[in-house]
Order: structure tokens, then C-alpha cells, then sequence
């Protein structure tokens, strides 16, 4: 690079607008941050409705998780005693505190929404179709990585919340048979929810997960550009000649750098508005004696406590363990190429997507009333241990309900094997948000259901 | 790893059939110390991260007070204790832990309903801590009970769990 020489200092760190193609290439390649992109893009790849820019809206995010969860940790004591006193001052005393807390927590917050429909994007467009399994496999992982995050980070306020949601969460390893107890006496540090969980929690919130997380965030980002970049219609490589469908590739910069950096600017400056208007909750301080009414967990677990309410707490883990199986086997199961690329596989996949959601937004509360009112299978089967009652009988009739709907779109709709796992995808994520909602907004005290208008 | 697999390549003094070549000894042998130093390590960390009660945490001998400080049919809470000591209508104790069964949130006593009732899933328990409503799929567990000079004594050390209440429990003074 004979050109760096006569480069000011501010040349790596800020490029002077190139205005000739092959420059701005070259720009491309010699930066370490941009180096994650290629120099080239296919046009049809920048298309904001393709993406909706949800893997670096959640990159951003995670940076500006980074950034504010180290500032709060010059703040903040992982001890019973002053952990919840340390975010009250936080709260009133430290300059921009409550300001840096809140960005922390409406972060994580949205983090989880976004991942969730980047997963929903990659997923509808056959993102993890040619070779992309892998990285299907680590953008999961991820997913929960970020889930496993929150978890461990809402312990550390110490407060109402902080405590329960963590005794339930951790009971629910109880079930899991042999090991399950080992596992969560290990990581409470003990039986019950302490000094030791907390402490635990905050090296694994502020240590050990955030060493994975940068290692398989790298892994994610560089898997994308050695899979050929974000999938695309047709996308072949150049050699196996796709002569008459040339594809546009336009330059990264400006064309994908200016839309990146427009997109970081509106999240940025949403979530600070947001942020400044609307504190992190804080309840009141931990009793360990007394749960407040009613419990619940943080909103993105509510669709598992709903689900908690109507089965075997173990037929509760193994449901939706087996759903989360099988989404992470998905490149294995849909492995058609030739739709890659086009949302929801074709016209009449969008239907079935369509037919899905309308079906779980029309079971799903119909079922949740019929238990709570109507069906009670320990009644009907007294002399059965309720585990099986309660737990192999539902969780075998929640796995055929599956089994039928997918059958109904296969041969009752004449639809392809990938067009009805469309459907079939579809209604198990309309569900999980439809049980979410009814857990956050529908639960009142005592978990009854409540008319919340 | 494919090296591993690959068979030693015959040398002068050394091609009767698949002898163990030195450099293949040196892999193994290096593979399998490794394999060792990774389980030491492991079990180091495990063992350096395992739980352990502190002087003074909760478990435990609790004394309740005297056997006649607790009418028939009675449930006195002992917050620190983590339990509520029932007296039987037959006038036997049974020390009931609060943590429900279900998934561990404390269920408090409701005197006006005559049971052990959980804010978090809506579990409710009798006066021996029996189900009578689930979710909770057994009976709250107990901690050990001793009557020693006339002093009700709970272990709080050791939770027993059980499915469901029997007479054999209560405890007499």
C-alpha cells in the first residue's frame, strides 16, 4: 500500500470519501471493521424489505450492551446486601445513571425482539439453505445466548422480580430427571436463591457469556461472508453461469455502509428517546419470604410460565425443547435450494404462513379457556400418576396436534414438504406469542385469567 | 485427527504388520496427556466452583419453644427457619418447609381458608401440606422434628420429601 504513506493519521480511522469504485474497494479491504463486509454487494441483497436490517440493528444493540453494562459495573455491588441499595443510588444519585441503566435495559430488551425476527426473516426466506446450515445452527445458539443473558442479568437488581423469576426458573432444572438438581444446587451455589447465586450470576452475566457471545458473534459474521454472502434468489456462483440473470453489484461503500449507518443512527436515537422517557422498572427489594401475587417472569418467559399453568412442569421443558430441536434442525429437514431466497418459499407457502397464524391466533386461546375451565385431565384420569395425566397425555396431544396441522396443509392443501413446514413454523411461533400475550397481559392474581380492559 | 487413523508406514526396520511407530507412540501419548490435563483442569474448575454453606447460612437446628406454646391445630410461621411448624388437630408437630414443590416460590399459610396456598402458580396445600390443588405434583416436603425436654427441636439441615402426608409423619410429644 504505497498510498498509506502519504495517508494522515486519520486515514484508518476516518476514510476520506472515495469517489472512484475501485478506491472505495480498496477501502473496504484495508479496514479492519469493514473488513466483515465484502467490497461488493449484490443490489437485490441491500433491499431494505429483504432484511430489515435485523442482524446489525442486533450487532448494534450488543455493542451498546457492551458499553453500558461496563459502565454499570463501576456502579454496582454483587452482594445481597448492597446490590439492590447500589442500583437505587444508581437510580437517584449518579450522573446520567438512570440514564445508562435504562439504555442497558431497553436494549436487552429489544435484543430479544430482534434476534427473534432475524431468525423469522432467515428462516422465511430460506436463509439457512445451501451450505448456511452451520451458521443457522450458530445464529440459534446465539438466540439463546442472548436469552441466557437477560436471565442472568435480571437477577442482579436483587429486587421482587430479580428473586422469583429466578426460584422459578431454576426450579424448572429440577425436573429435568438425574441431573437436575446437581445442576441448579450448582448454579444457585445452593438450594435456594442467595449471595451465592448472585454472585454466580454476575460472573456468568458479565464474564463467561460475553466471551462466547464475541467469539461466536465473529464466527456468525465471518460464516456469512465464506457462505457467499446473505442468501438471495438465484444467487449462483459466477462460474456455474447465470448469464441471462445478471445480478447489479454496487459497492459497500457508500451503498451498504450509508444504510447501516442510517439504521444505527434511528436505533440510537430511538432508544435514547425511549430511554429517557421511561426508566428501568425497579420493584421492591427481594423477600424471600414472601412472593409477590401474581409472579410472573420477565415478559419473554411468560409463554413458557403459560404453558407451565396447563402441563407437567417436565412435558413444560420437553414441548418446547423439542420445538427448539427441531428449528435448529430445520436446514436438515427443508433441504430444497431451488426456493431460496423468497419469502415464505412461494405464493402459496405465504398462505399456508397466513393459514397458520390465523389457526394459532384462533386455537390457542380456545384451548387455554377449555383448560381452565372445561378439561381437567387429572379428573379424568384419576388413578394415572399426573405425570402422565398431566404430562405425557397433554405433551403427546400438543405433538400430534402438530403432526395433523402439518398433515392437513401437506395433503389438505396440496402444498410441498417446505411450503407446509412454512405453515407449520408459522403457527408454532403465532402460538408461543399468542401464550406469551395471555401471560403477560391475561394472568391477574393468582394466575387466573383477567379481562385486562 | 486423520493421522490418528492413518497406519504407520512401513520402514526397514520396522513392516512386520502394524506395529506401534514411535511417532505414532509420541501421539498417542501426547493425545492422551492432554486428555488428562483438559479432566484434571475440568474437574479442578469444578471442584474450585462447587456450592458449600457458609457458618450461619440457613440449615440448621431451629428451637421452636416449648410444646404447649402450640395449640391443636395451629400453624406458627418461622421465617428464618424457611417452615411452618403445624400442630395436628391430634395434637402431633410436623415442621412443613415453605418452599412449594412446584417451582420453589414460598406459599404462605391463609388461616381463614385452612391452607398453604402459592401466589405463583396457584398450588394449595391442607393443613399437613398435602395437595389439594395442583399444579404441584407432591406434598410439601418436611424437616425433621425432635421433642427434647419438652422443647420442640427442627432440623432444618436435611428437607424430606415425600408424595403424600401420612400419620407416620406427624411427630408426638
Amino acid at each position: 500500500m504505497s498510498e498509506a504513506r502519504t495517508e494522515s493519521w486519520k486515514e484508518p480511522l476516518l476514510p476520506k470519501a472515495k469517489s472512484d469504485d475501485r478506491s472505495r474497494m480498496r477501502a473496504v479491504a484495508n479496514n479492519l471493521i469493514l473488513h466483515l463486509h465484502p467490497t461488493k454487494v449484490p443490489a437485490p441483497a441491500l433491499r431494505w424489505s429483504y432484511t430489515w436490517g435485523l442482524g446489525g440493528i442486533s450487532a448494534l444493540l450488543a455493542t451498546m450492551l457492551a458499553v453500558t453494562g461496563v459502565l454499570l459495573m463501576f456502579r454496582y455491588d454483587a452482594s445481597v446486601e448492597r446490590a439492590y441499595t447500589s442500583i437505587q443510588y444508581l437510580e437517584t444519585q449518579v450522573f446520567f445513571g438512570s440514564l445508562v441503566r435504562a439504555i442497558h435495559h431497553w436494549s436487552a430488551n429489544l435484543l430479544i425482539i430482534t434476534v427473534f425476527l432475524h431468525l423469522l426473516r432467515v428462516f422465511f426466506t430460506g436463509g439457512f439453505k445451501k451450505g448456511r446450515a452451520a451458521n443457522w445452527i450458530v445464529g440459534v445458539t446465539l438466540l439463546l445466548l442472548v436469552v441466557a443473558f437477560n436471565f442472568t442479568g435480571y437477577l442482579l437488581p436483587w429486587d421482587q422480580l430479580a428473586f422469583w423469576a429466578i426460584t422459578v426458573g431454576t426450579s424448572l432444572l429440577g425436573y429435568v430427571p438425574l441431573v437436575g438438581t446437581a445442576v441448579s444446587n450448582f448454579l444457585l451455589a445452593g438450594p435456594e436463591v442467595g449471595q451465592g447465586a448472585l454472585r454466580n450470576f454476575y460472573a456468568i452475566h458479565v464474564a463467561v457469556l460475553p466471551a462466547v457471545l464475541v467469539l461466536l458473534m465473529s464466527y456468525h459474521f465471518w460464516k456469512v461472508r465464506k457462505d457467499g454472502g446473505i442468501s438471495q434468489p438465484g444467487a449462483m456462483p459466477a462460474e456455474e453461469g447465470h448469464k441471462k440473470l445478471r445480478i447489479v453489484r454496487l459497492t459497500t461503500i457508500p451503498h451498504l455502509v450509508q444504510r447501516e449507518l442510517a439504521a444505527a443512527l434511528v436505533v440510537i436515537a430511538a432508544l435514547a428517546l425511549w430511554a429517557m422517557l421511561v426508566p428501568a422498572p425497579l420493584e421492591e427489594l427481594a423477600n424471600p419470604a414472601h412472593p409477590p401475587n401474581p409472579a410472573k417472569a420477565a415478559w419473554y418467559f411468560m409463554g413458557l410460565q403459560e404453558l407451565l399453568l396447563h402441563m407437567h412442569p417436565l412435558a413444560a421443558m420437553i414441548f418446547p425443547g423439542f420445538v427448539l430441536l427441531a428449528i435448529t434442525l430445520i436446514p436438515y429437514w427443508d433441504r430444497g435450494e431451488a426456493d431460496i431466497g423468497i419469502y415464505f418459499r412461494s405464493r402459496e407457502g405465504a398462505f399456508m404462513a397466513l393459514a397458520g397464524a390465523f389457526f394459532a391466533l384462533a386455537l390457542v386461546p380456545l384451548l387455554v379457556l377449555a383448560d381452565e375451565y372445561w378439561i381437567d385431565l387429572p379428573a379424568l384420569l384419576p388413578t394415572w400418576p399426573t405425570i402422565l395425566s398431566n404430562g405425557l397425555v397433554p405433551l403427546l396431544l400438543s405433538l400430534a396436534g402438530l403432526a395433523i396441522i402439518y398433515f392437513i396443509m401437506r395433503v389438505g392443501a396440496r402444498t410441498n414438504h417446505a411450503e407446509s413446514l412454512v405453515g407449520l413454523f408459522t403457527f408454532v411461533v403465532i402460538s408461543f406469542i399468542v401464550l406469551t400475550i395471555i401471560g403477560e397481559f391475561f394472568r391477574g392474581a393468582n394466575m387466573a385469567l383477567i379481562n385486562p380492559f | 485427527m486423520k493421522h490418528h487413523q492413518k497406519k504407520p508406514r512401513p520402514t526397514a526396520k520396522n513392516d512386520d504388520r502394524s506395529q506401534l511407530s514411535r511417532r505414532n507412540f509420541l501421539r498417542m501419548g501426547i493425545g492422551a496427556l492432554s486428555a488428562l490435563a483438559l479432566l484434571e483442569v475440568g474437574g479442578a474448575s469444578l471442584l474450585f466452583m462447587k456450592p458449600r454453606s457458609l457458618e450461619g447460612e440457613f440449615g440448621g437446628l431451629v428451637k421452636a419453644g416449648p410444646v404447649d406454646s402450640f395449640p391443636s391445630g395451629s400453624v406458627v410461621e418461622f421465617p428464618d427457619g424457611r417452615f411452618f411448624l403445624v400442630r395436628s388437630l391430634e395434637g402431633g408437630f410436623l415442621a412443613v418447609y415453605r418452599r412449594c414443590t412446584h417451582l420453589g416460590c414460598s406459599v404462605n399459610w391463609e388461616p381463614d381458608q385452612n391452607r398453604f396456598f402459592c401466589p405463583c402458580h396457584a398450588s394449595s396445600f391442607d393443613l399437613h401440606g398435602d395437595v389439594e390443588n395442583p399444579p404441584a405434583p407432591r406434598a410439601l416436603d418436611t424437616f425433621p422434628v425432635q421433642i427434647t425436654d419438652g422443647q420442640v427441636i427442627v432440623d432444618t439441615g436435611r428437607a424430606q420429601s415425600r408424595d403424600t402426608f401420612t400419620q407416620e409423619q406427624l411427630v408426638y410429644a
